[in-house]
């Protein structure tokens, strides 16, 4: 392929990902952009040109060894969900920019260990970007087969240019706003993309090269087991090489944590904690699909390349054998991808992490205390953009000198076992309240040296001065001192050697010093809000102990420089409301302190935070064990404060409950009132009647006749009243439970033809036609009277409200899940809707207060409800029926 | 001239041992079932006094009661409420709307004839 075809390629995808990352900005609020797939596959920056091509270097030389690097990533994630989470909430809550604010400020907020932590990261970082730009310059060569491509001078090189355009690109998306902790949507968002395509990619090649070049895994097996080598290649190794496993897994365990990128992917751009569920399987899955077909590729290039090709490169070279040019440029772009996110990712969180650790702090300040805030924006921006272009002009420079003899695989794991120096500071200061600043900056300096002498010095002398005898008779010919193998351990890698040596005493002199000399108050402060974040987490500005001298004044003159004055009254103002604290307060205490330090933290970081409200207020030491007082006594006032609110919250949840008792038992007396006031005045109508006619009675002038219907009319009354009182004992029976079913299983046709039989008469006389359309014959369980009783009132209520000669009644029945049901329906005139809802209370007439209904004493319905409920059963009248009133009820059907 | 007095009651037989009552006594008698009818009649017959139940189908006897008083002709018909609502807040509702005497049932037709009769 021509060099330009493909340097308009590699163009055009960086103008797609800038496409990508400012629809990301540009729609921070987007589901697309913020779920948690998005930050699994930021995650996955973790998987660099080291892994697209490196492993299969790897594992074409020394077999399945290269899994150790994803094993550790793959134990520590089920971890994270307790681990991460707690790092999150911290670095949250402190308004954390990156690991070296993450550390520094645990031990105290130290200006020197934060500065010391990003040199760390340099040191690290740096060659790993030199080697991913390495891998963009080889794997661009092998495509356009231009082998004088390398020596050519800078100006010429691609790749140099390439470098240039991934920094502008972090420059433009990662300074878009002054304060770090903010996150980066569109920067993410294209690494999410990234994480894609060079997995989607590098599963292609990895089945063309399997299953279209050789028949498949078996067949692949079985023509590298010919190999003299094989065994080697396929096999975990002996003992030894079990703690060369051991070593490796450790080491890409911390990396997952302490790797400067992977810190800013999974830590300070984290929007919720709720992803870390997701990444817990996710990642390791993806993980595991991006190892699956390695091993193969390997055998692959090993069977059909010759030796003197570059390992690592298997993926490109095996279709380019083939002439398949277009699947060797999807290779490069995946290969392209995991090196723009790991430059990309990395560089913006070294530049923070140069800037607000180290510049600013140790140069910056004094000016910008008196820079106006537009100045000094644009000041700390264009600081972050210069750390950006110098890391990745450094890197470049790096590479050209020093990466032409390094593997990708053995350079990463120099920056792992670098990076690895933080982790006695990083995860014993998040469980150890005893770490001190100065324990801190020992064991990393320690461990630093070791590393140099153990891994650098050996690759400095053999580019400088081949013939030195240091690597095989040690310093001052001390075999001892060889640095490969350190005391005289022979039998690990060096990386791992190093790795060894360099953590073992990283730990013992920090854990060592931290025994043995007590930190200041203010280490032990920070200690206590990282240690037990869950105790200080609502504190928040109430956990930071302070005492001394400040004005509100003089404090808030420092916010408006850096923040502006409207951004800064607005959050003094959510600050006071807050903690109740007067506009008008002169007097600046610990939680203003506190509170300025984190709205000054993300911008220039917290060691210069520190520094600039010191400049403004005079801080008193404090005695340690003054510091745990005062924690306890906050912590005791919260709690107090907790549990007061917690008990009043459960007097007014009683006091609530109790008012709805109070109301239920009010509204129940007065539902019992009505009834007696309707009880009462069914009872008068007839007693009225009765006592009115024997009145008239007297008479003896009364004709005949008129006597004889008087005393009629007194025995109907008469009558009337006896079934009142029957009815109204019934209902209250049956109110009370104690009246005694006499439950039987039985046909329900029979008991509806009973009813029908019983008013038979009385409709045949109105005139109304009963019809009941027979269903097959259904058992029910019931007591026969009492649901005789039922029909036997539906039915009287359907012939009332008929018109006659015209009445119809229709009854039916239907098996209902292990019920019957039985309709009743007529085409009188119906319920009003309205009345639906009530036509079963034993107080329907009263509701409707001065109104009669046409006859009847009003407690049919109630007790017929009481009647069907006492059979697990239930009435109500069909809404959906509007030819009249159709009222259905339903009793247990038998088994 | 005979007193005319109109009994609205919808329980016929309390109706018909007050007609024998009054008819005793020399009234001529008019009856109504509910409010409508009442008022239907007492617009052509103007009657002395009108016995008023007050649970009735359609109108009740408070709102009768405010269509008689509205009836420019009828300023010196009397009013008797006769209902089984005996409890002090209807007896004052009764009478606060206009009604010249509330008596609550059961009651005594020698004593509701007597009261009446002193009303005239």
């Amino acid at each position: 392929m021509s060099n330009y075809l493909l340097i308009l390629i590699i163009v055009g995808y960086l103008g797609f990902l800038f496409l990508i990352a400012f629809f990301a900005e540009k729609n921070g609020k987007s589901k697309w952009v913020n779920n948690p797939y998005v930050y699994v596959l930021s995650l996955a920056v973790y998987c660099t040109a080291w892994t697209y091509y490196g492993s299969v270097g790897i594992a074409s030389q020394s077999g399945i060894s290269f899994l150790g690097i994803y094993l550790g990533p793959v134990i520590a994630l089920p971890l994270w969900i307790i681990l991460m989470r707690k790092i999150i909430r911290i670095s949250k809550q402190q308004k954390i920019s990156s690991i070296a604010d993450f550390i520094s400020l645990r031990y105290g907020n130290s200006r020197f260990l934060g500065a010391l932590v990003t040199f760390t990261c340099l040191l690290a970082i740096i060659p790993y970007i030199s080697l991913q730009l390495k891998a963009v310059s080889e794997t661009f060569e092998i495509i356009t087969e231009d082998q004088g491509y390398a020596s050519s001078s800078i100006l010429s090189d691609t790749t140099f240019y390439i470098a240039i355009l991934i920094a502008v690109f972090v420059a433009f998306f990662g300074t878009l706003s002054t304060d770090a902790s903010l996150r980066k949507k569109g920067i993410i968002a294209t690494v999410s993309i990234e994480s894609i395509l060079k997995l989607f990619f590098f599963l292609i090649v990895g089945i063309y090269v399997t299953f279209y070049l050789f028949d498949g895994t078996e067949d692949l097996y079985i023509k590298a087991s010919s190999a003299s080598n094989f065994k080697t290649l396929s096999s975990f190794g002996g003992i030894e090489n079990g703690f060369n496993w051991l070593f490796t897994i450790c080491l890409s365990f911390f990396a997952i944590f302490l790797l400067p990128r992977q810190f800013h992917v999974a830590v300070v751009e984290n929007e919720e904690e709720g992803h870390l569920k997701k990444a817990v399987w996710l990642f390791p899955l993806y993980l595991l699909l991006f190892n699956l077909l390695v091993i193969f590729i390997a055998w692959a290039g090993n069977i059909s390349l010759p030796s003197s090709v570059n390992h690592d490169y298997y993926t490109l070279l095996l279709p380019l054998q083939e002439g398949n040019i277009f699947l060797a440029t999807l290779v490069f772009i995946g290969g392209f991808s995991a090196v723009i996110s790991m430059i990309v990712v990395s560089t913006l969180a070294l530049s923070t992490m140069v800037s607000n650790n180290i510049i600013i702090p140790y140069g910056f300040l004094k000016k910008m205390i008196q820079g106006n805030p537009e100045e000094n924006s644009k000041n700390i921006k264009n600081i972050r953009r210069l750390a950006i272009f110098t890391l990745t002009i450094v890197a470049y420079f790096f590479y050209i000198i020093f990466s032409a003899q390094l593997s990708l695989y053995s350079i990463g794991l120099i920056a792992f076992v670098i990076i690895a120096q933080l982790a006695p500071s990083f995860f014993f200061g998040l469980f150890w309240r005893r770490g001190t600043a100065q324990a801190s900056i020992l064991g990393i300096v320690v461990g630093l040296v070791v590393v140099c002498y153990t891994l650098i010095l050996p690759i400095v002398v053999n580019t400088v001065d081949a013939d030195s005898t240091i690597m095989t008779s040690g310093l001052f010919d001390k075999d001892w001192l060889r640095p490969s193998q350190l005391f005289g351990v022979d039998y690990l890698t060096p990386e791992n050697n190093a790795f060894l040596w360099s953590l073992s005493l990283n730990t013992l002199c920090f854990v060592g010093f931290s025994v043995s000399h007590k930190g200041n108050y203010r280490e032990r402060n920070y200690a206590e809000m990282f240690v037990n974040y869950e105790n200080y987490e609502n504190l928040q500005e109430g956990a930071f102990v302070w005492k001394g001298e400040a004005y509100v004044a003089d404090i808030k003159r420092l916010l408006y420089r850096f923040l502006g004055k409207q951004k800064t009254d607005r959050a003094l103002k959510i600050f006071n409301r807050k903690h109740n604290i007067a506009e008008t307060e002169e007097k600046a205490d610990s939680r203003l302190i506190n509170f300025s330090e984190k709205l000054l933290t993300g911008s220039i970081g917290s060691a210069s935070a520190k520094i600039l409200l010191s400049s403004v207020s005079k801080e008193k030491p404090i005695s340690l064990v003054e510091v745990l007082n005062i924690l306890e006594e906050t912590k005791k006032t919260k709690a107090n404060n907790k549990l007061l609110i917690e008990k009043s919250e459960e007097l007014s949840t009683m006091a609530e409950q109790l008012k709805n008792v109070n109301v239920e038992l009010r509204e129940q007396d007065k539902q019992k009132d009505e009834f007696l006031d309707t009880v009462a005045h069914e009872l008068k109508t007839p007693i009225t009647s009765i006592k009115a006619a024997s009145e008239v009675l007297v008479d003896e002038d009364m004709p005949q006749e008129l006597r004889r219907q008087f005393l009629e009319n007194i025995n109907r009354d008469t009558d009337r009243l006896a079934a009142l009182i029957h009815n109204i004992l019934d209902l209250e029976k049956l109110s009370s439970d104690r009246a005694e079913l006499n439950m039987k299983s039985q046909k329900i046709n029979k008991t509806i033809e009973k009813a029908i039989n019983g008013i038979s008469q009385i409709a045949a006389r109105k005139g109304v036609e009963v019809s009941f359309s027979q269903q097959k014959n259904i058992k029910g369980v019931y007591d026969e009277d009492r649901i005789l009783q039922v029909l036997t009132n539906l039915l009287s209520n359907a012939l009332k409200f008929t018109k006659e000669d015209k009445g119809k009644i229709d009854i039916k029945t239907a098996e209902d899940n292990g019920f019957v049901s039985i309709s009743v329906e007529d085409n009188g005139r119906g319920i009003p809707k309205e009345e639906h809802s009530y036509i079963f209370e034993k107080f329907y007439q009263s509701k409707n207060q001065n109104i009669k209904k046409p006859q009847g004493s009003g407690f049919g319905l109630a007790i017929c409800k009481r009647i069907v409920e006492s059979h697990n059963g239930k009435i109500w009248v069909d809404t959906s029926y509007d030819n009249g009133a159709r009222l259905i009820f339903t009793i247990p059907k038998s088994e | 001239m005979k007193k005319k007095i109109l009994i609205v009651d919808d329980e016929p037989n309390i109706v018909m041992s007050l007609e024998y009552a009054f008819k005793k006594k020399d009234f001529e008698v008019f009856i109504a079932r509910d409010g409508t009818e009442a008022l239907e009649i007492a617009e052509k017959q103007f009657p002395d006094v009108v016995l008023l139940d007050i649970m009735m189908p359609q109108m009740d006897g408070y709102a009768t009661l405010q269509k008689i008083k509205e009836n420019k002709d009828m300023q010196d018909t009397k009013v008797v409420f006769l209902s089984a609502k005996n409890k002090p807040a209807d007896v004052q509702k009764g009478l606060d709307l206009g009604a010249d005497m509330y008596m609550t049932k059961p009651f005594s037709i020698k004593k509701i004839v007597t009261e009446i009769s002193n009303l005239m």
